[in-house]
């Protein structure tokens, strides 16, 4: 078996009385879509958010790569190789489509303490950022301003984003949500796409994408994970069928 | 998207009528009115500054008078020591010198900005304000109970500054040197907003949880464009201490803070030209409703209110809209 290139172990956190997160241990391997279910209020994006250092865990280790990143800062992690996309799409509103991707470029390419030269006539950033346009499907939006998008729209535009940081584990939070059925398989067949050069932590609550694309799932409830297997052994689970599946015949 | 050659063209046309202002002025016999564009133009460094953070970068400072008030004692202070022939300290000399006692008071007005900024920007929104407010308050009483340097009453400055052979006094030297810098200082805003800095302080104001997401260490960048904003306010302070020639406390008063917030919704957030036009309007409207009414202030927040709720975005959007063009 490869070395996981994400590995988290014993992962805790608690608010007041809340345990939101409860010695949860999840590994993700080069090449892999690690897909992570659970009803809400699980503590999904908690978990997410953890991993990412937005918020501080209080236990626990998280290695990417075998380098432990537990006590370092968000940007560091970015650097290292983690992105996120958001539940809630979290864009620059007014900037437009083109520019929220220039700038992520931008910032994998160093400090911003520049303050003489024009930022939209860098033709080597722009260039970058209209190839992760075409490969999401929005190169015809390019200067479109953001808040003007469609719900899928900003959707892809999330995942761009998100691939324009050029991340080694990418943690998608509900990259379905909101989308009707022809963006969904259009998102399946963008996130199958990139699968080779980007591992994969996907939440998510639309079962036909999960059954689709990942290779393991783990399932979430109440801040533990009560099993982690092929998309074939959750689905015989008897524990996860009373949890979760059995409960959300009709999210389907 | 290219700038349209109107867009040039009705800067270079603005830029003339700058420029002839003063003669223009006395021809309509009215030689005071270069006096009020100078002010007008000081006002638009400062509120220029204070937008820089505001509006670019969406951080709500309500203490930005200190910086000013700074950069008007720096250019007070080293005036009072060099007529007298004290050292400062007991080391520095003073000085009258233009092209000395303005960069030193840039200066000065960073660091203390660097200093308020480290410690304030650890918080944010409505703590923010406060903690802005108080550091400015701070810095007021300060200067309130410093006797040396005039406590309450301020310091005059008998002669102004020196800038080789120009007479500082004569109001159309004084005007050109600030139109001189003032133009400096907006075309130095338009290329630190459009460079990869500006870049990054305008998507922290509409998204901070998204810049982070991206890998972005926003404390550093908001400290230097706090720091950037204060130099500014500290020049257009030492310019009215020059101005003027004479500093006081009210410099650094909360309600400047709160004017050249003023000036700045007058005009248009997050605009180049926002400011300067807030400030212009400002100070027109402060004479116009004060020759009319004691209680201008009344008058002024009516029209602000109007501006705010049905202009959307200033006089500068306002004026873009009567034109049928892009702001």
């Amino acid at each position: 078996m490869t070395r996981p290139i994400l590995n988290v172990t014993g992962l805790a956190k608690r608010f007041g009385g809340l345990v939101a997160t409860d010695n949860v241990s999840i590994d993700v391997r080069p090449g892999e879509i690690h897909a992570l279910i659970g009803p809400n209020g699980a503590g999904k994006t908690t978990l997410i958010s953890q991993l990412l250092g937005e918020l501080p865990h209080d236990a626990g280790s998280i290695e990417l790569e075998g380098r432990e990143i537990g006590n370092l800062s968000t940007a560091r992690r970015v650097h290292l190789g983690l992105a996120r996309t958001f539940q809630v799409t979290c864009l620059l509103p007014d900037y437009t489509v083109l520019d929220n991707v220039a700038i992520a470029i931008q910032l994998r390419q160093g400090h911003s303490f520049r303050f003489w030269g024009n930022v939209r006539k860098d033709n080597a950033l722009r260039k970058k950022a209209r190839g992760f346009l075409r490969d999401a499907g929005l190169d015809d939006r390019a200067e479109v301003v953001t808040a003007n998008l469609s719900h899928g729209e900003q959707k892809q535009l999330e995942l761009a984003v998100a691939l324009a940081t050029e991340p080694r584990v990418l943690l998608l939070d509900e990259p379905m949500a909101g989308l009707g059925h022809v963006e969904s398989e259009q998102m399946i067949a963008m996130l199958r796409g990139c699968k080779e050069r980007v591992s994969m932590i996907l939440v998510e609550h639309d079962m036909d994408a999960v059954f689709a694309l990942a290779d393991r799932v783990s399932v979430l409830v109440y801040g533990r994970i009560i099993a982690t297997g092929t998309v074939e052994e959750i689905r015989e689970n008897a524990e996860v069928r009373t949890a979760y599946l059995g409960e959300g015949e009709d999210l389907c | 998207m290219r700038t349209p050659i109107t867009t040039y063209l009705s800067l270079a046309v603005l830029l003339v009528l700058l420029v002839a202002l003063p003669t223009l002025a006395d021809l309509a016999n009215y030689p005071a009115f270069t006096s009020v564009a100078t002010r007008v133009l000081i006002y638009g460094i400062a509120a220029a500054s204070l937008n820089f953070v505001l509006g670019f970068g969406g951080m709500v400072s309500f203490g930005h008078a200190a910086f000013f008030g700074i950069g008007g004692y720096v250019v007070g202070i080293l005036y009072q020591h060099y007529s007298l022939g004290e050292p400062l300290f007991g080391v520095f000399p003073g000085s009258n010198q233009l092209l000395v006692t303005v960069p030193l008071a840039v200066l000065v007005s960073g660091a203390m900005a660097a200093l308020i900024g480290a410690l304030s920007l650890r918080t944010g929104g409505v703590q923010f304000i406060m903690i802005t407010l108080a550091f400015a308050q701070m810095l007021f009483f300060l200067f309130v109970s410093l006797k040396t340097y005039g406590g309450d009453d301020g310091l005059i400055i008998r002669r102004a500054n020196e800038l080789g052979g120009l007479n500082l006094r004569d109001r159309p030297t004084m005007y050109y040197l600030c139109l001189t810098i003032a133009v400096s200082f907006l075309f130095l805003l338009w290329r630190i907003v459009n460079s990869r800095f500006g870049n990054v302080l305008i998507g922290l104001r509409q998204s901070e949880r998204r810049m982070a997401a991206l890998g972005l260490s926003a404390y550093r960048y908001k400290l230097a464009a706090f720091v950037i904003s204060g130099m500014g306010c500290g020049l257009a302070g030492a310019l009215m201490a020059n101005f003027m020639r004479y500093v006081s406390p009210d410099m650094m008063h909360w309600t400047k803070s709160g004017e050249l917030m003023v000036m700045v919704i007058l005009g248009g957030v997050g605009t180049l030209f926002g400011p300067f036009i807030g400030a212009g309007a400002f100070i027109m409207l402060e004479s116009l409703l004060a020759a009319w009414t004691e209680n201008w202030q009344l008058g002024l927040g009516f029209i602000l209110l109007l501006l705010v709720l049905y202009t959307n975005g200033g006089l500068q959007a306002l004026f873009s809209r009567l034109f049928r063009r892009d702001a």
